[in-house]
């Protein structure tokens, strides 16, 4: 090999590992980074998650560890199938099927009235159009934490304490859903809206079969926020349920903390099983629906 | 003529029962001192009120809230824009990691604040650990400072993932013509992201800063109550929370609605705030 050659051959075969080596310093603290901030995420999910794998009186002893247990069956059936409070009507179950309920329920009611109050709003020439704007605009500046005590006398006085109705119809007045789908309607083009009443679609024929399948993306992408926000509901289901068998998880998780401080051996496995299914559902809808989810969250809050 | 009236009812009755009667009746009680046993009340006008304004207790409250917020505010925006521009910029896994670093929203502030528990446990929990190995006794619940700290840390954790959505899919909606201009006329790549992509992005930290701020002050109250384990006492709490334990649990009516009133007055400022701020983004965009 000649002394060119092998110039040549060092210069082909170093010039590219140098510019990929530079490409390469700043991609790697950039991955870093991420790193770092995916694992601040995700760690206290994952400790959460290895405690509920090792018996209870090997928990209190150690605390959390790298070491995965056989247990998770069992703090399953117990978190599930046992009751907690003193009803005996706590359990697991039901609580997911009260989770599930207010969840839907929250989200199903506020895109329906949200839906027709933003049909009323924008297809009609209504005088007090504006005003009921307006109205449903204040709901904005009355978030439930500044009205917690009247609220609840209300609730009361309709005698719809420890009810589903209670718990979910004083929820779903929703500015956000009538501005979005307000905001959506108006895009939807006036030739649509001549063409259906030249074909003799009344008002009512007109929402049902083209308005809503026409939105069926933004129903979509709204079901999830607010299934989400609603699951998620702790202040009010806090007040007014108070029987447990009406507990969502979310709300239960209050009783949940304060079965490890009273008792002997604080049953760690329950607890935190327990945590996990209170976040599954709604972590599970974010993370697959992933596209709708970002669409809904990002232009409904604007 | 009655279609739309029918369309609006029930959304207007819910808002007229469950928003402005109770909002009245917190205007009107807290204008009266109830009567602990519950044999009636008696009008004493700002009573209330002023008794709010001279209690150190409340005002000692009050700069909790205020630093609280700042700090959740200040420390969830800057995490999340870190992220935010690091994940715009990487290609290989660029997916995983808005995965990865969105999720938590989905998880609710009170299980946010008992994973927090499990956390700061006393006598296991990792971060009291970590925090003892750089000699600080870490007691949640006992110590005011401490619990002061894992609420913020736990608020924080809750709160990154909005902002890293919003501040992502602001990145994105940057032109791409832009990108490229800003590449050929700035090399450096901090300088590149001052000059273009901060102020670009501005419209959306100030919608952000107004979110976070409500965040921070209404819907931390499942972190606090479940970090504060059920006893207030010493325990530092936010304006929300002792609404909730002066009305439910101290019965004390009047002084609950006056602090009721307050909180109204201090949406109706950022909300306006706010739309001031919408005004100006449409002048950017």
């Amino acid at each position: 090999m000649t002394e060119a050659n092998a110039a040549a051959l060092a210069a082909a075969t170093v010039k590219p590992r140098r510019r990929r080596r530079r490409i390469r310093g700043g991609d790697v603290l950039d991955h870093l980074v991420l790193i770092v901030g995916s694992l601040f995420m995700l760690v206290p999910l994952l400790v959460v998650f290895q405690m509920t794998t090792v018996p209870d009186v090997e928990m209190i002893r150690t605390g959390p560890s790298l070491q995965i247990g056989d247990q998770l069956d069992e703090n399953f059936d117990k978190a599930m199938f046992e009751a907690s409070g003193f009803s005996g009507q706590n359990t697991g179950t039901r609580m997911l099927v009260n989770s599930f309920i207010l969840g839907i329920g929250f989200a199903l009611g506020k895109i329906l009235i949200g839906m027709m109050a933003a049909y009323a709003i924008v297809y009609f020439r209504l005088r007090f159009a504006t005003l009921a704007f307006w109205v449903i605009f204040t709901t904005l500046l009355l978030p439930l934490e500044v009205r917690i005590l009247p609220s609840y006398e209300v609730v009361q006085k309709l005698g719809m304490l420890n009810t589903y109705q209670g718990l979910i119809i004083p929820l779903i007045a929703s500015a956000t859903a009538t501005f979005f789908f307000r905001q959506f309607f108006r895009s939807v083009p006036e030739e649509l809206v001549e063409a259906a009443r030249i074909d003799g679609a009344g008002p009512v024929k007109f929402f049902v079969d083209i308005l809503v399948p026409l939105s069926k993306t933004m129903i979509a992408a709204m079901f999830i926020i607010m299934f989400v926000f609603g699951w998620n509901q702790y202040l009010w289901p806090t007040m007014v349920t108070t029987e447990e068998d009406m507990f969502t998880l979310v709300r239960g998780i209050k009783q949940i903390t304060q079965t490890l401080e009273g008792t002997n051996v604080p049953e760690f496995g329950r607890a935190n099983l327990l945590a996990l299914i209170a976040v599954l559902p709604p972590v599970a809808v974010v993370i697959f629906f992933q596209s709708w989810f970002v669409k809904g969250l990002t232009e409904s809050d604007k | 003529m009655w279609l739309p009236m029918l369309l609006l009812v029930p959304q207007l009755i819910i808002i007229a029962v469950f928003f402005y009667w109770p909002a009245w009746q917190a205007v009107q009680s807290s204008l009266y001192l109830e009567d602990p046993f519950g044999f009636g009340s008696t009008f004493v006008g700002v009573e209330n009120y002023t008794d709010l304004a001279g209690s150190s207790e409340y005002m000692r409250i009050a700069w909790f809230t205020v630093i609280f917020t700042l700090l959740v505010t200040f420390l969830s925006l800057a995490l999340a824009l870190l992220l935010a521009v690091k994940a715009d910029k990487v290609i290989r896994g660029a997916q995983t990691y808005r995965t990865l670093l969105m999720w938590v929203y989905a998880v609710a502030p009170p299980v946010a604040g008992f994973i927090g528990l499990i956390m700061f446990d006393q006598s296991w929990g990792p971060l009291t650990e970590f925090a003892r190995s750089l000699g600080w006794d870490f007691k949640l619940g006992v110590n005011y400072f401490d619990t002061a700290t894992a609420m913020v840390i736990v608020s924080v954790w809750k709160q990154v993932p909005v902002n890293f959505i919003f501040f992502l899919s602001g990145l994105q909606s940057i032109p791409r013509s832009v990108r490229e201009a800003a590449l050929i006329d700035n090399r450096s790549a901090s300088g590149r992201f001052w000059d273009v992509t901060f102020p670009l992005l501005a419209p959306t930290a100030f919608f952000l800063l107004i979110i976070n701020i409500t965040y921070a002050l209404f819907d931390t109250f499942g972190v606090v109550d479940t970090l504060v384990k059920g006893e207030p006492g010493n325990n530092p709490m936010t304006l929300v929370y002792k609404v909730y334990v002066d009305g439910f649990r101290g019965n004390d009516l009047g002084g609950s609605s006056a602090q009721s009133v307050i909180l109204m007055v201090l949406v109706l400022a950022l909300t306006i705030f706010q739309f001031r701020l919408v005004e100006k983004r449409i002048h950017y965009t």
